[in-house]
């Protein structure tokens, strides 16, 4: 079975990008499963119901969902083996645009869209910058010259990347980006042991462990503070 | 490469371009121009580090990388450019063959493609930009210049071979036409700014019904001005060699200038209309149907009579857009 990591940016176009991929391996005869991961609620998993995909979500709750993703890749995997998949997709949204779920020698790609902001492709950190394909979506609203600007701020922060254009109404692109995801050398049957692309933060503070009060006598832990200026010390 | 003996201040004097990589990964080397950029890279703390999620390794693979992609994207502006754009038949959805033998199409010229929403006009659309090699669904092939394209047009990222226009294209971006048009032209490494930014606005004020100026910004624009500048701005600054154009509608623009500026900037446009005014400018049109190309129809000249026809009707239509405007009183046609 191949793995891909999805992740990007909350409504980006992840699920639509995934669905049409999914048609166009489906004609191939692949058969794919989707695991989505996400923080306090998704119904994506209905999305992909209603498609035939076999689906299962997880949501992390009062985790942060990269963590969660971490912990739990391993017995996805063996879900999507018993399943007999060809290739699985997990999906995840990117909280805090610091963190990615990529693994070493599992595929990452990264969804985007054209309109989160021409200084989006320098907000996101290791999510977009160590992915191997960059999707961008909603190409169809914008002008062609923001669609060129945008896709440069992309390849200065990933040069290494693959940058493709897809439409996640009409899918044109997705057939193209289904042929970059199955690799028959890529087939794994655990990843146990594999590593993370890049650490995720190792920030614990009082308010990591439940602290809700505010002020100096409450913070403990790796805590930084903001540099405001002389006035305010 | 050399460039790991070379210092900043050495880099930057080879490379200029490269200032864009530093800044968009938040890189300020103020100070450090006389380091190398591994030296550089060294003099982050742990904290830094950690807090910034630097990747000091992927920063350096990124720099080489990034120098190399934009030496060949320099260098591309030099080579020969695309002559024509061949489409040698697949089949539709029904694994029918599509109704055509070869179609040919060369730089400065207009092709129309018809048939209903759904019919296979984003997948034409995506074969072409994936320079199809009877390995999609429709089984088509795309030559450039006559030959097998080069796999670079799949998998670059700042040379498409497609550039699109459609109706639902908006501006986003929060920036005056000055801002924008020099934003876009520094990604293309243009040389002199000021001077495309003159040609755009210029072009694009000959197409727009009414005239704007580089300090409106982008998103107050009518829809007519906006198609005017996304068309100036797409003829002259984009690189890429193909337009295909969605409709565009009857209002604030001058259809048939816009396309004789994209001709005159050796484009080759294929544009998707169910406008007869638009749809028999052009020489040919492709009809869609399941999925296939079901014929290609010459423009007869019985159909090229009708489109003068159709280009009085047009022209009184846009007089009398110009004289509500002004605030005129409407006369009759016949008068």
């Amino acid at each position: 079975m191949n793995l891909v990591v999805f992740s990007g940016p909350p409504s980006s176009g992840k699920t639509s990008i995934i669905l049409k991929t999914i048609e166009a391996l489906k004609q191939r005869n692949i058969s794919v499963g989707v695991v989505k991961f996400d923080c306090l609620y998704t119904d994506d998993d209905i999305l992909y119901e209603k498609a035939g995909i076999p689906v299962k979500k997880g949501l992390s709750g009062a985790l942060c969902p990269d963590h969660f993703f971490a912990s739990n890749i391993e017995e996805v995997v063996q879900w999507g083996l018993k399943q007999g998949l060809d290739l699985l997709i997990t999906e995840s949204a990117g909280l805090c645009n610091r963190c990615s779920p990529y693994i070493k020698e599992i595929k990452g790609v990264c969804v985007i869209d054209n309109l989160s902001g021409i200084n989006t492709p320098k907000k996101i950190g290791p999510m977009l910058k160590s992915a191997d394909i960059v999707v961008i979506t909603k190409g169809d609203i914008v002008s062609q010259a923001e669609r060129e600007v945008f896709a440069s701020k992309v390849s200065s922060v990933n040069p290494r990347a693959m940058t493709m254009h897809i439409n996640g109404l009409t899918g044109q692109g997705a057939y193209e980006l289904s042929t970059l995801l199955i690799d028959k050398e890529k087939d794994i049957d655990s990843v146990q042991g594999m590593e993370l692309r890049f650490p995720m933060p190792a920030a614990m503070c009082s308010y990591c462990l439940g602290e809700t009060r505010i002020g100096e006598a409450y913070q403990m832990g790796n805590v930084r503070k903001m540099d405001l200026g002389d006035d305010y010390e | 490469m050399t460039m790991n003996n070379l210092k900043i201040r050495e880099l930057l004097d080879k490379y200029p371009f490269i200032t864009t990589y530093l800044e968009d990964n938040k890189l300020d080397i103020t100070g450090y121009e006389e380091l190398t950029f591994d030296e550089y890279l060294e003099h982050f703390t742990d904290e830094d580090i950690e807090n910034w999620a630097i990747d000091k390794e992927r920063l350096k693979v990124d720099l080489e990388e990034f120098i190399n992609q934009m030496k060949e994207f320099l260098g591309v502006k030099d080579e020969v450019g695309i002559e024509s754009l061949t489409i040698l038949p697949g089949h539709d959805k029904s694994k029918n063959p599509e109704g055509f033998e070869v179609l040919t199409i060369r730089k400065s010229e207009i092709v129309s493609i018809v048939g209903p929403t759904g019919s296979g006009k984003s997948r034409l659309l995506a074969d072409i930009e994936w320079t199809a090699q009877r390995d999609t669904p429709t089984g088509r092939a795309i030559l450039i210049n006559g030959e097998v394209p080069d796999m670079k047009w799949r998998f670059s990222s700042n040379n498409k071979l497609v550039a699109q226009l459609s109706q639902n294209m908006n501006f986003v971006m929060d920036l005056t036409v000055r801002e924008f048009l020099e934003l876009h032209a520094q990604s293309r490494l243009v040389q002199d700014v000021e001077e495309t930014i003159e040609k755009i606005i210029a072009a694009a004020n000959n197409l727009a019904g009414e005239k704007f100026n580089l300090d409106t910004p982008v998103t107050s624009l009518s829809g007519g001005q906006s198609r005017a500048l996304m068309i100036a701005d797409t003829a002259i600054l984009s690189s890429s060699p193909i337009v295909l154009i969605d409709e565009i509608e009857n209002a604030g623009i001058d259809r048939k200038k816009a396309l004789e500026l994209l001709v005159s900037k050796d484009k080759i446009v294929l544009m998707a209309t169910h406008d007869p005014t638009l749809a028999l400018i052009a020489d040919k049109r492709i009809v869609i149907k399941n999925g296939g190309i079901s014929k290609i129809i010459e423009t007869s000249p019985e159909e090229k009579a009708i489109l003068t026809e159709l280009e009085k009707m047009d022209a009184i239509i846009l007089g009398m857009r110009s004289d509500l405007r002004a605030g005129k009183q409407l006369k009759s046609i016949n008068s």
